[in-house]
Protein backbone atom coordinates (compact mmCIF):
# COMPACT_ATOMS: atom_id res chain seq x y z
CA UNK A 1 0.00 0.00 0.00
CA UNK A 2 1.27 3.77 -0.82
CA UNK A 3 2.11 5.75 1.66
CA UNK A 4 -0.07 8.34 0.40
CA UNK A 5 -2.27 8.19 -2.73
CA UNK A 6 -3.98 11.43 -4.18
CA UNK A 7 -7.09 10.13 -5.96
CA UNK A 8 -8.22 12.59 -8.23
CA UNK A 9 -8.00 15.75 -5.61
CA UNK A 10 -10.08 18.70 -7.22
CA UNK A 11 -9.57 21.85 -4.62
CA UNK A 12 -8.80 25.63 -4.45
CA UNK A 13 -9.57 28.13 -2.55
CA UNK A 14 -13.22 29.15 -3.15
CA UNK A 15 -13.96 30.00 -6.86
CA UNK A 16 -12.84 27.90 -9.47
CA UNK A 17 -10.92 25.45 -8.16
CA UNK A 18 -7.01 25.20 -9.41
CA UNK A 19 -6.59 21.41 -8.84
CA UNK A 20 -8.57 19.16 -11.48
CA UNK A 21 -8.27 15.63 -10.91
CA UNK A 22 -4.26 15.24 -9.51
CA UNK A 23 -3.45 11.65 -9.06
CA UNK A 24 -0.15 10.54 -7.04
CA UNK A 25 1.17 7.56 -5.23
CA UNK A 26 4.50 7.51 -3.10
CA UNK A 27 5.36 5.10 -1.54
CA UNK A 28 7.70 5.06 1.97
CA UNK A 29 11.46 4.38 -0.32
CA UNK A 30 10.20 7.24 -3.15
CA UNK A 31 11.75 10.67 -3.93
CA UNK A 32 8.53 12.13 -5.42
CA UNK A 33 9.35 15.27 -7.42
CA UNK A 34 6.32 17.71 -9.01
CA UNK A 35 7.49 19.51 -11.85
CA UNK A 36 5.54 22.07 -14.48
CA UNK A 37 4.75 25.15 -15.78
CA UNK A 38 3.84 28.18 -13.41
CA UNK A 39 0.21 28.01 -12.59
CA UNK A 40 -0.38 24.25 -12.65
CA UNK A 41 -0.71 23.73 -8.98
CA UNK A 42 2.19 22.32 -7.79
CA UNK A 43 2.16 24.25 -4.40
CA UNK A 44 -1.47 23.95 -4.58
CA UNK A 45 -1.39 20.32 -4.33
CA UNK A 46 1.28 20.39 -1.19
CA UNK A 47 -0.93 22.57 0.35
CA UNK A 48 -4.44 20.43 -0.11
CA UNK A 49 -2.59 17.59 1.39
CA UNK A 50 -1.71 19.53 4.04
CA UNK A 51 -5.34 20.91 5.13
CA UNK A 52 -4.52 24.20 3.90
CA UNK A 53 -6.82 24.70 1.17
CA UNK A 54 -10.38 23.27 0.79
CA UNK A 55 -10.40 19.66 -1.00
CA UNK A 56 -13.97 19.57 -2.44
CA UNK A 57 -13.22 16.47 -4.51
CA UNK A 58 -10.75 13.07 -4.46
CA UNK A 59 -9.59 11.50 -1.70
CA UNK A 60 -6.12 11.56 0.04
CA UNK A 61 -4.92 8.90 1.81
CA UNK A 62 -2.16 8.64 4.26
CA UNK A 63 -1.80 6.10 6.59
CA UNK A 64 -4.98 4.20 5.24
CA UNK A 65 -7.69 7.16 5.76
CA UNK A 66 -8.79 9.72 3.89
CA UNK A 67 -7.29 12.79 5.25
CA UNK A 68 -8.52 15.08 2.59
CA UNK A 69 -9.69 18.79 4.66
CA UNK A 70 -7.52 17.74 8.07
CA UNK A 71 -5.88 20.13 9.37
CA UNK A 72 -2.06 20.69 10.25
CA UNK A 73 -2.40 19.48 13.78
CA UNK A 74 -3.85 16.67 13.25
CA UNK A 75 -1.67 15.68 10.51
CA UNK A 76 1.82 16.35 11.99
CA UNK A 77 1.24 13.43 14.80
CA UNK A 78 0.33 11.25 12.28
CA UNK A 79 3.63 11.58 10.35
CA UNK A 80 3.33 14.45 8.09
CA UNK A 81 5.25 17.22 7.66
CA UNK A 82 5.71 20.21 5.42
CA UNK A 83 8.40 22.87 4.33
CA UNK A 84 7.23 25.81 2.83
CA UNK A 85 8.53 27.96 0.50
CA UNK A 86 8.53 31.14 2.04
CA UNK A 87 8.69 32.13 5.63
CA UNK A 88 9.54 28.56 6.51
CA UNK A 89 12.31 29.65 9.66
CA UNK A 90 10.96 31.92 12.74
CA UNK A 91 13.24 34.38 12.03
CA UNK A 92 13.29 35.90 15.61
CA UNK A 93 14.05 32.93 17.33
CA UNK A 94 17.15 30.54 17.85
CA UNK A 95 17.90 27.95 15.12
CA UNK A 96 17.30 25.41 18.77
CA UNK A 97 13.99 26.94 19.41
CA UNK A 98 12.89 26.78 15.55
CA UNK A 99 13.99 22.77 15.82
CA UNK A 100 11.70 22.79 19.07
CA UNK A 101 8.78 23.98 17.71
CA UNK A 102 9.08 21.19 14.93
CA UNK A 103 8.97 18.58 17.45
CA UNK A 104 5.70 20.34 19.39
CA UNK A 105 3.41 18.23 18.41
CA UNK A 106 5.95 15.19 20.37
CA UNK A 107 5.07 14.19 23.80
CA UNK A 108 8.10 11.92 24.20
CA UNK A 109 11.63 13.12 24.31
CA UNK A 110 12.97 14.56 21.24
CA UNK A 111 17.14 15.16 21.71
CA UNK A 112 17.74 12.26 19.98
CA UNK A 113 15.95 13.73 17.07
CA UNK A 114 17.66 17.11 17.48
CA UNK A 115 21.16 15.33 17.51
CA UNK A 116 20.56 13.54 14.17
CA UNK A 117 19.46 16.91 12.43
CA UNK A 118 22.29 18.59 13.64
CA UNK A 119 24.53 15.65 12.60
CA UNK A 120 22.87 15.80 9.36
CA UNK A 121 23.47 19.99 9.27
CA UNK A 122 26.61 20.27 11.39
CA UNK A 123 26.80 24.29 10.66
CA UNK A 124 23.27 24.33 12.46
CA UNK A 125 24.68 22.90 15.73
CA UNK A 126 27.20 25.66 15.73
CA UNK A 127 24.87 28.48 15.53
CA UNK A 128 22.27 26.75 17.55
CA UNK A 129 22.00 29.63 19.57
CA UNK A 130 21.51 32.58 17.35
CA UNK A 131 18.34 33.77 15.89
CA UNK A 132 17.57 32.23 12.53
CA UNK A 133 16.29 35.17 11.17
CA UNK A 134 20.61 35.94 10.87
CA UNK A 135 21.24 33.01 9.33
CA UNK A 136 21.93 32.69 5.54
CA UNK A 137 19.61 31.74 2.67
CA UNK A 138 20.92 28.37 2.36
CA UNK A 139 21.89 27.63 6.39
CA UNK A 140 17.79 29.31 6.97
CA UNK A 141 16.53 26.28 4.18
CA UNK A 142 18.47 23.74 6.74
CA UNK A 143 16.64 25.09 9.84
CA UNK A 144 13.45 24.65 7.75
CA UNK A 145 14.21 21.27 6.74
CA UNK A 146 15.54 20.20 10.46
CA UNK A 147 12.61 21.68 11.94
CA UNK A 148 10.13 19.82 9.51
CA UNK A 149 11.98 16.49 9.98
CA UNK A 150 11.79 17.04 13.88
CA UNK A 151 8.69 15.74 14.19
CA UNK A 152 9.69 12.13 12.79
CA UNK A 153 7.91 12.35 10.01
CA UNK A 154 6.97 9.34 7.26
CA UNK A 155 6.06 11.94 4.11
CA UNK A 156 8.63 15.13 3.75
CA UNK A 157 6.87 17.57 1.45
CA UNK A 158 9.23 20.42 0.50
CA UNK A 159 8.13 23.53 -1.38
CA UNK A 160 10.63 24.10 -3.87
CA UNK A 161 13.59 23.70 -1.40
CA UNK A 162 16.15 24.91 -3.79
CA UNK A 163 14.64 28.32 -4.52
CA UNK A 164 16.84 30.96 -4.30
CA UNK A 165 19.61 29.13 -2.96
CA UNK A 166 23.16 29.34 -4.73
CA UNK A 167 24.04 26.75 -6.68
CA UNK A 168 26.32 25.39 -3.57
CA UNK A 169 23.95 25.21 -1.26
CA UNK A 170 21.01 23.76 -4.33
CA UNK A 171 23.20 20.70 -4.23
CA UNK A 172 24.11 20.41 -0.47
CA UNK A 173 20.27 20.47 0.41
CA UNK A 174 19.99 17.77 -2.77
CA UNK A 175 22.58 15.82 -0.86
CA UNK A 176 20.17 16.29 2.24
CA UNK A 177 16.96 15.35 0.95
CA UNK A 178 18.64 11.72 -0.76
CA UNK A 179 20.11 11.21 2.79
CA UNK A 180 16.56 11.56 4.78
CA UNK A 181 15.09 9.26 2.20
CA UNK A 182 17.47 6.80 2.59
CA UNK A 183 16.71 6.72 6.51
CA UNK A 184 13.34 5.80 5.82
CA UNK A 185 11.29 9.05 4.81
CA UNK A 186 9.26 9.52 1.58
CA UNK A 187 9.70 12.71 0.18
CA UNK A 188 7.52 14.79 -1.85
CA UNK A 189 8.61 17.93 -3.12
CA UNK A 190 7.97 20.72 -6.11
CA UNK A 191 11.12 21.69 -7.73
CA UNK A 192 12.24 24.75 -10.18
CA UNK A 193 15.15 23.05 -10.88
CA UNK A 194 13.45 20.03 -12.36
CA UNK A 195 16.34 18.66 -14.71
CA UNK A 196 18.61 18.53 -11.96
CA UNK A 197 15.85 17.43 -8.86
CA UNK A 198 14.43 14.20 -12.11
CA UNK A 199 17.89 13.05 -11.44
CA UNK A 200 17.48 11.60 -8.58
CA UNK A 201 13.71 11.24 -8.29
CA UNK A 202 12.10 7.68 -8.09
CA UNK A 203 8.99 9.42 -9.13
CA UNK A 204 8.04 12.25 -11.52
CA UNK A 205 5.00 14.12 -12.10
CA UNK A 206 4.58 16.80 -14.24
CA UNK A 207 1.24 18.90 -13.81
CA UNK A 208 -0.36 20.97 -16.28
CA UNK A 209 -3.67 23.42 -15.47
CA UNK A 210 -4.17 21.60 -12.14
CA UNK A 211 -3.81 17.95 -13.90
CA UNK A 212 -1.46 15.26 -14.35
CA UNK A 213 0.00 15.21 -17.88
CA UNK A 214 2.75 12.91 -17.23
CA UNK A 215 3.75 10.30 -15.31
CA UNK A 216 6.81 8.11 -14.62
CA UNK A 217 10.22 7.69 -13.36
CA UNK A 218 12.62 10.88 -13.30
CA UNK A 219 14.58 9.07 -16.05
CA UNK A 220 11.72 8.52 -17.93
CA UNK A 221 10.36 12.19 -17.76
CA UNK A 222 13.66 13.30 -18.59
CA UNK A 223 14.21 11.12 -21.73
CA UNK A 224 10.68 12.10 -22.73
CA UNK A 225 11.02 14.25 -25.57
CA UNK A 226 7.77 16.02 -25.48
CA UNK A 227 8.33 16.76 -21.76
CA UNK A 228 11.50 17.57 -22.25
CA UNK A 229 10.64 20.26 -24.88
CA UNK A 230 7.70 21.63 -23.38
CA UNK A 231 9.08 21.54 -19.59
CA UNK A 232 12.21 20.86 -19.32
CA UNK A 233 13.54 24.17 -21.78
CA UNK A 234 14.72 21.72 -24.83
CA UNK B 1 18.53 67.99 50.18
CA UNK B 2 14.78 68.88 51.23
CA UNK B 3 13.98 69.18 47.29
CA UNK B 4 15.88 66.39 46.35
CA UNK B 5 13.20 63.82 48.58
CA UNK B 6 10.50 66.14 46.98
CA UNK B 7 11.81 64.77 43.52
CA UNK B 8 12.11 61.20 44.43
CA UNK B 9 8.29 61.63 45.98
CA UNK B 10 7.23 63.39 42.83
CA UNK B 11 9.45 61.02 39.89
CA UNK B 12 10.87 58.37 40.89
CA UNK B 13 8.08 56.86 42.97
CA UNK B 14 5.19 58.08 40.85
CA UNK B 15 7.06 57.25 37.79
CA UNK B 16 7.85 53.46 38.97
CA UNK B 17 3.90 53.28 40.04
CA UNK B 18 2.92 54.68 36.73
CA UNK B 19 5.29 52.81 34.87
CA UNK B 20 4.17 49.29 36.13
CA UNK B 21 0.37 49.70 35.27
CA UNK B 22 1.58 50.86 31.85
CA UNK B 23 3.86 48.37 31.68
CA UNK B 24 1.34 45.51 32.69
CA UNK B 25 -1.45 47.07 30.27
CA UNK B 26 1.10 47.16 27.54
CA UNK B 27 1.86 43.45 27.80
CA UNK B 28 -1.33 42.54 27.14
CA UNK B 29 -1.94 45.32 24.63
CA UNK B 30 1.28 43.72 22.41
CA UNK B 31 0.52 40.04 23.15
CA UNK B 32 -2.70 40.35 21.72
CA UNK B 33 -1.51 42.00 19.01
CA UNK B 34 1.54 39.65 18.03
CA UNK B 35 -0.86 36.47 18.36
CA UNK B 36 -4.40 38.09 16.76
CA UNK B 37 -2.62 40.86 14.94
CA UNK B 38 -5.00 43.64 16.00
CA UNK B 39 -5.23 46.34 18.19
CA UNK B 40 -7.09 45.26 21.23
CA UNK B 41 -8.93 48.84 21.94
CA UNK B 42 -11.12 47.29 24.77
CA UNK B 43 -7.72 46.90 26.64
CA UNK B 44 -8.05 49.42 29.21
CA UNK B 45 -11.79 48.90 29.75
CA UNK B 46 -10.86 44.63 30.52
CA UNK B 47 -8.46 46.52 33.15
CA UNK B 48 -11.05 48.73 34.56
CA UNK B 49 -13.64 45.19 34.28
CA UNK B 50 -11.02 43.52 36.54
CA UNK B 51 -10.55 46.04 38.85
CA UNK B 52 -14.45 46.24 39.62
CA UNK B 53 -14.35 42.39 39.69
CA UNK B 54 -11.38 42.50 42.78
CA UNK B 55 -13.60 45.19 44.29
CA UNK B 56 -16.45 42.95 44.30
CA UNK B 57 -14.64 40.48 45.55
CA UNK B 58 -13.19 42.57 48.37
CA UNK B 59 -16.10 44.11 49.05
CA UNK B 60 -17.47 40.32 49.88
CA UNK B 61 -14.62 39.81 52.28
CA UNK B 62 -15.07 42.72 53.76
CA UNK B 63 -19.03 41.94 54.68
CA UNK B 64 -17.88 38.80 56.30
CA UNK B 65 -15.42 41.19 58.92
CA UNK B 66 -12.22 40.09 58.08
CA UNK B 67 -9.82 42.66 58.65
CA UNK B 68 -6.38 42.09 57.69
CA UNK B 69 -2.78 43.98 57.67
CA UNK B 70 -3.05 44.52 54.11
CA UNK B 71 -5.92 45.74 51.67
CA UNK B 72 -8.29 42.63 51.11
CA UNK B 73 -8.17 43.71 47.57
CA UNK B 74 -4.66 41.58 47.53
CA UNK B 75 -6.25 38.62 48.87
CA UNK B 76 -8.86 38.67 46.59
CA UNK B 77 -6.45 39.38 43.50
CA UNK B 78 -5.77 35.88 42.20
CA UNK B 79 -9.50 35.10 42.15
CA UNK B 80 -10.20 38.47 40.31
CA UNK B 81 -7.17 37.75 37.78
CA UNK B 82 -8.59 34.09 36.88
CA UNK B 83 -12.35 35.41 36.74
CA UNK B 84 -11.18 38.42 34.24
CA UNK B 85 -9.18 35.86 32.78
CA UNK B 86 -12.60 34.00 31.54
CA UNK B 87 -14.32 36.93 31.04
CA UNK B 88 -11.72 37.67 28.24
CA UNK B 89 -12.12 34.30 27.01
CA UNK B 90 -15.68 34.59 27.03
CA UNK B 91 -15.23 38.10 25.09
CA UNK B 92 -13.44 36.61 22.90
CA UNK B 93 -15.69 33.26 21.92
CA UNK B 94 -18.63 36.09 21.82
CA UNK B 95 -17.21 39.12 19.56
CA UNK B 96 -13.94 38.13 17.86
CA UNK B 97 -13.93 34.55 17.59
CA UNK B 98 -17.29 34.95 15.47
CA UNK B 99 -15.45 37.74 13.10
CA UNK B 100 -11.85 36.11 12.76
CA UNK B 101 -13.74 32.63 11.58
CA UNK B 102 -15.48 35.06 9.02
CA UNK B 103 -12.14 35.70 8.03
CA UNK B 104 -12.54 39.21 9.01
CA UNK B 105 -9.04 42.04 8.42
CA UNK B 106 -7.74 43.08 11.63
CA UNK B 107 -9.41 46.70 11.56
CA UNK B 108 -12.61 44.97 11.62
CA UNK B 109 -11.60 43.39 14.82
CA UNK B 110 -10.48 46.98 15.90
CA UNK B 111 -14.28 48.68 15.09
CA UNK B 112 -15.25 45.44 17.04
CA UNK B 113 -13.30 45.83 19.79
CA UNK B 114 -14.45 49.40 20.03
CA UNK B 115 -17.94 47.83 20.42
CA UNK B 116 -16.79 45.84 23.64
CA UNK B 117 -15.49 49.09 24.98
CA UNK B 118 -18.29 50.46 25.18
CA UNK B 119 -20.11 47.51 26.03
CA UNK B 120 -17.68 46.93 29.03
CA UNK B 121 -18.47 50.55 30.06
CA UNK B 122 -21.93 50.16 29.79
CA UNK B 123 -22.39 47.49 31.91
CA UNK B 124 -19.95 48.93 34.22
CA UNK B 125 -22.55 51.94 34.86
CA UNK B 126 -24.90 50.01 34.51
CA UNK B 127 -24.12 47.72 37.57
CA UNK B 128 -22.14 50.40 39.70
CA UNK B 129 -23.40 53.88 38.31
CA UNK B 130 -21.02 56.59 37.29
CA UNK B 131 -19.43 57.37 40.72
CA UNK B 132 -15.82 56.94 42.13
CA UNK B 133 -15.57 53.47 44.52
CA UNK B 134 -12.67 53.56 46.96
CA UNK B 135 -11.07 50.31 47.78
CA UNK B 136 -10.21 52.32 51.07
CA UNK B 137 -13.24 53.01 53.29
CA UNK B 138 -12.74 50.25 55.78
CA UNK B 139 -8.77 51.44 56.31
CA UNK B 140 -6.92 54.14 55.52
CA UNK B 141 -3.93 53.62 53.11
CA UNK B 142 -1.05 52.45 54.90
CA UNK B 143 1.39 55.09 54.40
CA UNK B 144 5.51 54.31 55.07
CA UNK B 145 7.72 57.19 55.69
CA UNK B 146 11.05 56.75 54.89
CA UNK B 147 13.48 59.87 57.16
CA UNK B 148 16.32 60.29 55.13
CA UNK B 149 19.61 60.75 57.35
CA UNK B 150 21.55 62.81 55.24
CA UNK B 151 22.15 66.53 55.63
CA UNK B 152 19.81 68.02 56.59
CA UNK B 153 16.89 66.21 55.46
CA UNK B 154 13.08 67.24 56.88
CA UNK B 155 10.98 65.50 54.67
CA UNK B 156 10.53 61.60 53.90
CA UNK B 157 10.40 59.75 51.33
CA UNK B 158 7.04 58.74 51.48
CA UNK B 159 4.77 55.75 49.70
CA UNK B 160 1.57 53.91 49.98
CA UNK B 161 1.33 49.95 50.85
CA UNK B 162 -0.19 49.57 47.36
CA UNK B 163 2.32 51.39 45.68
CA UNK B 164 4.88 48.94 47.12
CA UNK B 165 2.95 45.66 46.55
CA UNK B 166 2.10 47.04 42.82
CA UNK B 167 5.84 47.69 41.86
CA UNK B 168 7.03 43.82 43.76
CA UNK B 169 3.71 42.49 41.82
CA UNK B 170 5.21 44.18 38.57
CA UNK B 171 8.45 42.87 39.06
CA UNK B 172 7.09 39.20 39.64
CA UNK B 173 5.19 39.05 36.71
CA UNK B 174 8.03 40.36 34.51
CA UNK B 175 10.14 36.97 35.45
CA UNK B 176 7.21 35.01 35.11
CA UNK B 177 6.41 36.05 32.41
CA UNK B 178 9.63 35.68 31.24
CA UNK B 179 10.34 32.03 32.39
CA UNK B 180 6.71 31.45 30.76
CA UNK B 181 8.03 32.64 27.55
CA UNK B 182 11.82 31.52 27.00
CA UNK B 183 11.21 28.15 28.84
CA UNK B 184 8.08 26.56 28.73
CA UNK B 185 6.92 24.91 25.14
CA UNK B 186 3.96 26.87 25.27
CA UNK B 187 5.46 30.43 25.71
CA UNK B 188 7.99 29.57 22.70
CA UNK B 189 4.92 28.53 20.80
CA UNK B 190 3.50 32.01 21.44
CA UNK B 191 6.40 33.66 20.72
CA UNK B 192 6.54 31.45 17.93
CA UNK B 193 2.39 31.84 16.25
CA UNK B 194 3.59 35.88 16.34
CA UNK B 195 6.52 35.36 14.38
CA UNK B 196 4.76 33.85 11.60
CA UNK B 197 1.35 32.24 12.39
CA UNK B 198 1.16 30.27 9.49
CA UNK B 199 4.35 28.22 10.19
CA UNK B 200 3.10 27.93 13.61
CA UNK B 201 0.03 26.15 12.18
CA UNK B 202 2.30 24.40 9.55
CA UNK B 203 4.46 22.78 12.82
CA UNK B 204 1.29 21.44 13.91
CA UNK B 205 1.18 24.27 17.01
CA UNK B 206 -2.57 24.09 17.87
CA UNK B 207 -3.12 27.72 17.02
CA UNK B 208 -6.54 28.49 18.90
CA UNK B 209 -5.52 26.85 22.16
CA UNK B 210 -2.26 29.70 22.07
CA UNK B 211 -5.43 32.42 20.85
CA UNK B 212 -6.91 30.84 24.60
CA UNK B 213 -3.29 30.78 26.16
CA UNK B 214 -3.26 34.21 25.11
CA UNK B 215 -6.30 35.99 26.38
CA UNK B 216 -5.71 34.54 29.58
CA UNK B 217 -2.60 36.40 30.15
CA UNK B 218 -3.85 39.32 28.85
CA UNK B 219 -7.08 38.37 31.15
CA UNK B 220 -5.90 38.45 34.31
CA UNK B 221 -2.52 40.73 33.45
CA UNK B 222 -5.29 43.76 32.81
CA UNK B 223 -7.21 42.55 36.19
CA UNK B 224 -3.67 43.21 38.19
CA UNK B 225 -3.25 46.05 36.20
CA UNK B 226 -6.45 47.79 36.38
CA UNK B 227 -6.33 46.90 40.52
CA UNK B 228 -3.39 48.48 41.05
CA UNK B 229 -4.59 52.00 39.38
CA UNK B 230 -7.56 51.57 41.23
CA UNK B 231 -5.39 51.34 44.68
CA UNK B 232 -3.23 53.76 43.44
CA UNK B 233 -6.18 56.19 42.78
CA UNK B 234 -9.99 55.72 42.69
CA UNK B 235 -11.96 53.29 40.98
CA UNK B 236 -14.43 54.62 38.44
CA UNK B 237 -15.77 53.34 35.39
CA UNK B 238 -13.90 55.11 33.12
CA UNK B 239 -10.90 54.53 35.03
CA UNK B 240 -8.53 52.81 32.42
CA UNK B 241 -10.67 54.11 29.22
CA UNK B 242 -8.58 57.28 30.10
CA UNK B 243 -4.93 55.67 29.74
CA UNK B 244 -5.68 53.32 26.91
CA UNK B 245 -4.01 55.89 24.49
CA UNK B 246 -0.75 55.96 26.76
CA UNK B 247 -1.04 52.21 27.09
CA UNK B 248 -0.78 51.59 23.34
CA UNK B 249 2.12 54.53 22.89
CA UNK B 250 3.91 51.90 25.40
CA UNK B 251 2.97 48.88 23.16
CA UNK B 252 4.11 50.65 19.85
CA UNK B 253 7.16 52.08 21.67
CA UNK B 254 8.31 48.82 22.80
CA UNK B 255 7.81 47.42 19.53
CA UNK B 256 4.39 45.79 18.71
CA UNK B 257 4.27 41.92 19.63
CA UNK B 258 7.71 42.05 22.11
CA UNK B 259 6.48 41.24 25.63
CA UNK B 260 9.61 43.08 26.95
CA UNK B 261 9.21 45.94 24.77
CA UNK B 262 5.90 46.49 26.61
CA UNK B 263 7.32 47.03 29.61
CA UNK B 264 10.34 49.17 28.80
CA UNK B 265 7.60 51.12 26.62
CA UNK B 266 5.67 51.33 29.57
CA UNK B 267 8.07 52.46 31.91
CA UNK B 268 9.85 55.18 29.83
CA UNK B 269 6.45 56.46 28.78
CA UNK B 270 5.22 56.25 32.85
CA UNK B 271 8.90 58.27 34.09
CA UNK B 272 8.66 60.58 31.04
CA UNK B 273 4.75 61.53 31.94
CA UNK B 274 5.86 62.05 35.67
CA UNK B 275 9.38 64.08 34.30
CA UNK B 276 7.29 66.30 32.03
CA UNK B 277 5.07 67.72 34.50
CA UNK B 278 7.45 67.83 37.37
CA UNK B 279 8.47 71.65 38.56
CA UNK B 280 12.24 71.67 37.74
CA UNK B 281 12.88 74.94 39.12
CA UNK B 282 12.23 73.56 42.50
CA UNK B 283 15.39 71.34 42.03
CA UNK B 284 17.30 74.71 41.09
CA UNK B 285 15.99 76.98 44.43
CA UNK B 286 19.08 75.37 46.24
CA UNK B 287 21.64 76.47 44.01
CA UNK B 288 19.96 80.04 44.27
CA UNK B 289 23.05 81.84 45.28
CA UNK B 290 25.29 80.10 42.30
CA UNK B 291 23.39 82.12 39.81
CA UNK B 292 24.17 85.69 38.47
CA UNK B 293 22.55 88.03 40.19
CA UNK B 294 20.41 89.12 36.64
CA UNK B 295 19.20 85.31 36.47
CA UNK B 296 15.85 84.52 38.11
CA UNK B 297 14.16 80.87 38.60
CA UNK B 298 11.08 80.92 37.16
CA UNK B 299 8.27 79.73 39.46
CA UNK B 300 7.19 76.87 36.84
CA UNK B 301 9.74 75.21 35.12
CA UNK B 302 7.59 72.08 34.05
CA UNK B 303 8.08 71.12 30.74
CA UNK B 304 4.19 70.45 29.87
CA UNK B 305 1.19 71.77 32.72
CA UNK B 306 -0.33 68.55 34.33
CA UNK B 307 -3.67 68.56 31.96
CA UNK B 308 -1.59 67.70 29.16
CA UNK B 309 0.08 64.71 30.57
CA UNK B 310 -0.90 62.93 27.53
CA UNK B 311 0.47 64.85 25.54
CA UNK B 312 3.80 63.35 26.69
CA UNK B 313 3.00 59.81 25.03
CA UNK B 314 2.37 60.77 22.10
CA UNK B 315 6.02 62.81 21.63
CA UNK B 316 7.68 59.88 22.50
CA UNK B 317 5.62 57.64 19.90
CA UNK B 318 6.71 60.14 16.94
CA UNK B 319 9.83 60.58 18.00
CA UNK B 320 10.31 56.75 18.28
CA UNK B 321 8.52 56.49 15.25
CA UNK B 322 11.07 58.69 13.22
CA UNK B 323 14.18 56.92 14.81
CA UNK B 324 12.83 53.84 15.25
CA UNK B 325 10.09 52.68 12.66
CA UNK B 326 9.59 48.80 14.77
CA UNK B 327 10.13 50.01 18.08
CA UNK B 328 12.89 50.13 20.65
CA UNK B 329 12.69 46.30 20.66
CA UNK B 330 12.17 45.53 17.03
CA UNK B 331 8.59 44.77 17.04
CA UNK B 332 5.90 44.13 13.92
CA UNK B 333 5.84 46.83 10.96
CA UNK B 334 2.48 46.33 10.34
Amino acid sequence: MALIELKHVVGGYGGAPILNGVNMAIEKSDIGVIVGPNGAGKSTTLKAIFGLLRVTGGTIEFGGENVANSLPDRLVPRGLSFVPQEKNVFTSMSVEENLEMGAFTRKDDFSETMQWVYEMFPVLAEKRRQPAGELSGGQRQMVAMGRALMSQPKLLMLDEPSAGLSPRYVLEIFEQIVKVNAAGVGILMVEQNAKQALGFASKGFVLASGQNSFTGTGKELLDDPEVAKSFLGG
Amino acid sequence: MNEFIFFINNVVVSGLVLGSVYALGGIGITLVFGILRFAHFAHGDMMTMGAFVTFLLAAMLTATGIVLPIPLAIIVLPFAMLITAGLALGIDRGFYQPLRARGARPVTLLIGSIGVTLIIQGLIRLVFGTGTYSFFDEAPKVLYRVPVPLFDAQRTINFTQPQVLMVFATILVVVVLHLFLTRSKFGKAMRAMADNADLAQVSGINTKLVIRVTWIIAGSLACLAGTMLALDVTLKPDLAFNIVLPLFAAAIVGGLGQAYGAIAGGFLIGFAEVCAVFNWAILLRPFKDRFPEWFEIPNNLAIVPTEYKLTVAFVILVITLLVRPTGIFKGASS
